[in-house]
């Protein structure tokens, strides 16, 4: 972890100075259009200094995306439309939604792949399928389907698009795991007379928990990105992904550049506290620190 | 042997037709207006008469947006990886950060395209590249990492350079992570490139027909640009894993028999 710690420091610093490198380059077409307007030749502190605060750049400076996000995160109340907490709040709803969804599914699919050998043959492959089919295609009919069956809210066609990208890392994670247990472990429990859910119960469901935690992370952040996407083609006007919409239609980039950080910002949580939950509970079933 | 084959094709085929009969019978029998969910053979009528309309947008999607955008991030990305891994300590920093920004929904930076490439195919593509690089960047690091120490120590008993180990040792060796991005990286283009579409494109293109077509009820023609997607999603899915086939022959999870 320390052996890493400079490496990894001095990257995140040299891509900061591309970052303010970029910017200065992107952005000084403008400055110099607007200049050559006013008739002024611009000297270079001057260019420098216009192209690291303007409203509309083409590539906003760090320091403010970091003054925006600052102020979308604490200097509005948490009610406020304009507040990136709310939209936050409103995609992580739809996330957490989505995921639970995906785990209930991918498990269950993974214990009926597991017990039956016909399923196995039978779903596996649409389960893979179904992983290439684009969801942003089907997300329209996702929404009118459900408003058919009277759901009232987008929350529901967004949970199911993120269900959809979620459940399938874990389907794959507890096939493999419950599947991890070997010939010898299994004819112990033969050796015992266990029946068949007793095995599953005892030896097979144990054995799959660290698979299922290691797949809990990567579930979170599809999940995540299937509520996002899933605000796109559906007409939500509240969320993280409307909020770039909205910032893409007014050609306003700092919306667009808040709202693509604060989604950084929401998953690099999510994904710590699933990894946070991950290590607490194998430590409490007992399993050894890898 | 030959049963079991026959039972790895018939069984899905069996159950995808089980359930497009299923969808045929209920849309008739609890009579299901067209604008909610067409039948599938009102969608395959729908197909048949606009193959002129999904071609056009199946080659700006797919052939300029996707496909050009996943072959130059692809490349990128194994490009990178072979230049970061010459170095230690580059490694060690990039790396991290690379896995890192890899978890992030990237799918946002495609309004930011948009803006800085302008509506046609160039910014999906551009969105593609930047989705699909780090995926390959980090597998490809994972990947040269996997040759072990005995074989990399006989290259150097035939004093081999460190390009001859890399070309003849270590990207064969690396070969499996790669076309595990690469299968990774085949579904996430077509999402990107759909994406970008919402944010802005002309007048055609798969997104975009999607969109259109939901506004003005026309349902049987969005599900008929479903399937060309989930069609196009497959056979790159699958182009991928059969070249896969025959690059990794040497690989465990390869042999057959």
């Amino acid at each position: 972890m320390m052996r890493n710690l400079l490496p990894v420091l001095t990257v995140v610093l040299a891509i900061l100075a591309i970052w303010y490198l970029a910017a200065f380059a992107m952005n000084r077409a403008w400055v110099m259009d607007q200049a050559a307007r006013a008739g002024e030749t611009p000297g270079l502190a001057q260019q420098i200094a216009a192209t690291m605060n303007q409203d509309r750049a083409r590539l906003p400076a760090p320091h403010q995306v970091a003054a925006e996000l600052y102020d979308g995160i604490f200097g509005k109340k948490i009610t406020s439309k304009r507040s990136l907490v709310y939209h936050g709040f409103i995609t992580l709803q739809a996330t957490m939604w989505g995921f639970a969804l995906g785990i209930v599914f991918g498990v269950a699919l993974a214990v009926l792949i597991v017990l039956s050998r016909v399923a196995d043959l039978m779903l596996m492959p649409w389960a893979i399928i179904s992983q290439t089919i684009p969801v942003v295609a089907l997300a329209p009919m996702i929404v009118v389907l459900t408003n058919a069956m009277g759901a009232g809210s987008l929350m529901v066609p967004k949970a199911i698009i993120a269900a959809y990208l979620s459940f399938f890392p874990v389907l794959v994670s507890m096939v493999k795991g419950l599947t991890s247990p070997d010939a010898m472990q299994l004819d112990l429990l033969r050796t015992y007379g266990a029946t068949r859910g007793q095995v599953f119960r005892k030896l097979r469901l144990p054995a799959s928990m660290p698979y299922f935690f290691a797949s809990l992370k990567i579930a979170v952040a599809a999940s995540l990105v299937g509520a996002i996407v899933g605000e796109l083609p559906t007409g939500a006007i509240a969320g993280l992904g409307a909020r770039m919409l909205i910032g893409s239609q007014f050609g306003e980039p700092m919306i667009m550049w808040a709202a693509l950080f604060a989604a950084a910002i929401l998953a690099a949580l999510l994904i710590f506290a699933v990894g946070a939950l991950e290590r607490l509970l194998n430590r409490a079933m007992g399993a050894q620190p890898a | 042997m030959t049963e079991t084959r026959l039972a790895r094709i018939a069984l899905p085929a069996g159950f995808g037709l089980a359930v497009l009969v299923l969808w045929e019978l209920a849309v008739a029998a609890f009579d299901i207006p067209p604008a909610i969910l067409p039948a599938p053979s009102d969608i395959a009528d729908a197909f048949a008469r606009s193959t002129d309309i999904l071609w056009i947008d199946f080659r700006q999607t797919v052939l300029k947006g996707a496909l050009s955008g996943l072959v130059i991030g692809a490349a990128a990305g194994v490009l990178a990886a072979i230049l970061i891994d010459m170095s230690g300590f580059l490694r060690r920093g990039l790396l991290p950060v690379a896995n890192f920004v890899a978890a992030l929904p990237i799918v946002g930076v495609a309004p930011i395209m948009v803006m800085w490439f302008g509506f046609d195919w160039q910014s999906k593509a551009a969105v593609v590249v930047v989705m699909v690089f780090f995926p390959m960047l980090v597998n490809t690091l994972a990947g040269l990492g996997a040759a072990d120490r005995m074989q990399r120590d006989l290259m150097r008993t035939y004093s081999a350079s460190h390009f001859q180990t890399l070309a003849k040792l270590r990207l064969p060796a690396a070969m499996p992570f790669i076309f595990n991005g690469l299968k990774i990286s085949a579904t996430l283009a077509l999402i990107g490139a759909i994406v970008a579409e919402y944010f802005g494109s002309p007048t055609r293109g798969m997104g975009f027909r999607i969109s259109t077509e939901v506004g003005r009820l026309g349902i049987d023609m969005v599900w008929a640009e479903i399937a060309v997607a989930a069609m196009s999603g497959t056979a790159l899915y699958g182009l991928v894993a059969l070249v896969e086939r025959g690059v990794t022959f040497w690989h465990p999870s390869q042999r057959r028999g």
